[in-house]
């Protein structure tokens, strides 16, 4: 526990353009190792959803954000501070359901895509799945199960990138039996 | 090497400067990343051998995006000839542009002219990697070593670049014959 005092509210930065270029390798070499664009996307998803559940701890510990009332308060949370401590870009919340149960990011930059362009036979890769991954595996480690989707892409030729956020349900946490 | 690419006709990317404003991102964000990357290599391999030749296959492809940008943005465009220079660039510009500092130290082996050796202390990329003890020999810093690879063998001093625990990690750099044989006869013009 002592340990704890030593962390500052500020994580370490680092030039964005290793993170890039990194990423753009692993998603190359994925689709050298899978058939499809679907599988490609699959497994980003996957990894997303592995980094989400283990960066949850990681930003509650840095962050020092409480537990958010609704789900207007998560938003912004995600939008403000997350993404900002993270990708050090804070992308805006627009387009709410009428019922408050989904909401856009829309961002104005994406540094996963810097120095990117789609080639012309990888139509269907959703280049930036990773995010939704780990949009949906960090909010399930705080009892929120969500649907993540890209709906618009600069890779695709969009004006902006908007990702979707949609919640399903609240998770019920299920005591060991026998626990109080 | 690389496949040959053509970007198209009006593509963005294309309209965006080159030097732009540094952006960064959380290390963090990278240390979760590349950890995904090393299990994902790890998920798909027998050995350790293997395993660190993926992730400096990686690497390289890091490395050979890296060259363009760097040298069109720091060199205005002009190349190293000199075996002595191009290592100068990797230790400082390259290593500052990826890692936010230059390269703890180069040096040349004593006994052997063809190999030189860039030491890290404590790299970025090991800084939150425990290495279990059946696979001690494992570096991940084989990722950097690819990078290193593909800048050298893309500015024309082919070499074959790997990583080792020595004094941290230590960077081997083995040049082929040519280069030496080349930069001497540079020398003696």
């Amino acid at each position: 526990m002592s340990r704890q005092s030593n962390r500052t509210s500020d994580s370490k930065k680092m030039n964005s353009e290793l993170f890039t270029l990194t990423y753009g390798a692993l998603v190359t070499q994925l689709c050298k190792d899978y058939e499809n664009d679907e599988e490609v996307n699959k497994q980003l998803d996957k990894m997303g959803y592995n980094i989400g559940v283990r960066l949850i701890e990681d930003f509650l510990a840095r962050s020092s954000v409480g537990r958010c009332h609704d789900f207007r308060e998560t938003a912004d949370v995600i939008a403000k501070v997350a993404f900002k401590m993270y990708l050090g870009v804070t992308p805006s919340v627009t387009n709410w359901s009428p019922a408050g149960d989904e909401f856009s990011l829309i961002l104005e930059s994406n540094p996963l895509v810097d120095f990117v362009e789609l080639p012309d036979n990888h139509n269907n890769l959703v280049y930036s799945s990773l995010l939704c991954g780990v949009l949906r595996g960090s909010l399930e480690m705080v009892q929120m199960a969500v649907d993540v989707r890209f709906a618009q892409d600069t890779l695709r030729g969009d004006n902006v990138t908007e990702i979707r956020m949609k919640f399903i349900k609240r998770i019920e946490e299920n005591l060991p039996a026998g626990d109080e | 090497m690389m496949d040959t690419r053509f970007t198209k006709g009006k593509s963005a990317i294309l309209e965006r400067s080159l030097t732009r404003p540094k952006t960064e991102v959380s290390v963090s964000a990278f240390a979760l990343l590349f950890s995904e990357m090393v299990q994902y290599c790890q998920s798909r391999v027998y050995s350790v051998s293997e395993l660190q030749a993926r992730l400096a296959d990686m690497g390289q492809s890091v490395g050979a995006s890296m060259l363009d940008v760097l040298v069109l943005r720091e060199k205005n465009g002009k190349r190293e000839t000199k075996v002595l220079n191009i290592l100068l660039f990797i230790k400082v510009s390259v290593w500052k542009a990826l890692f936010g500092k230059e390269a703890d130290k180069l040096e040349q082996a004593n006994d052997d002219d063809k190999t030189y050796y860039i030491i890290e202390k404590e790299p970025l990329i090991n800084a939150y990697i425990s290495v279990p003890k059946e696979n001690s020999t494992l570096n991940c810093a084989a990722f950097t070593a690819g990078i290193v690879e593909a800048i050298l063998t893309h500015s024309g001093f082919p070499a074959k670049v790997t990583a080792h625990w020595h004094k941290g990690t230590t960077l081997m750099i083995k040049f082929d014959e040519s280069v030496i044989a080349r930069d001497k006869a540079l020398d003696s013009r």
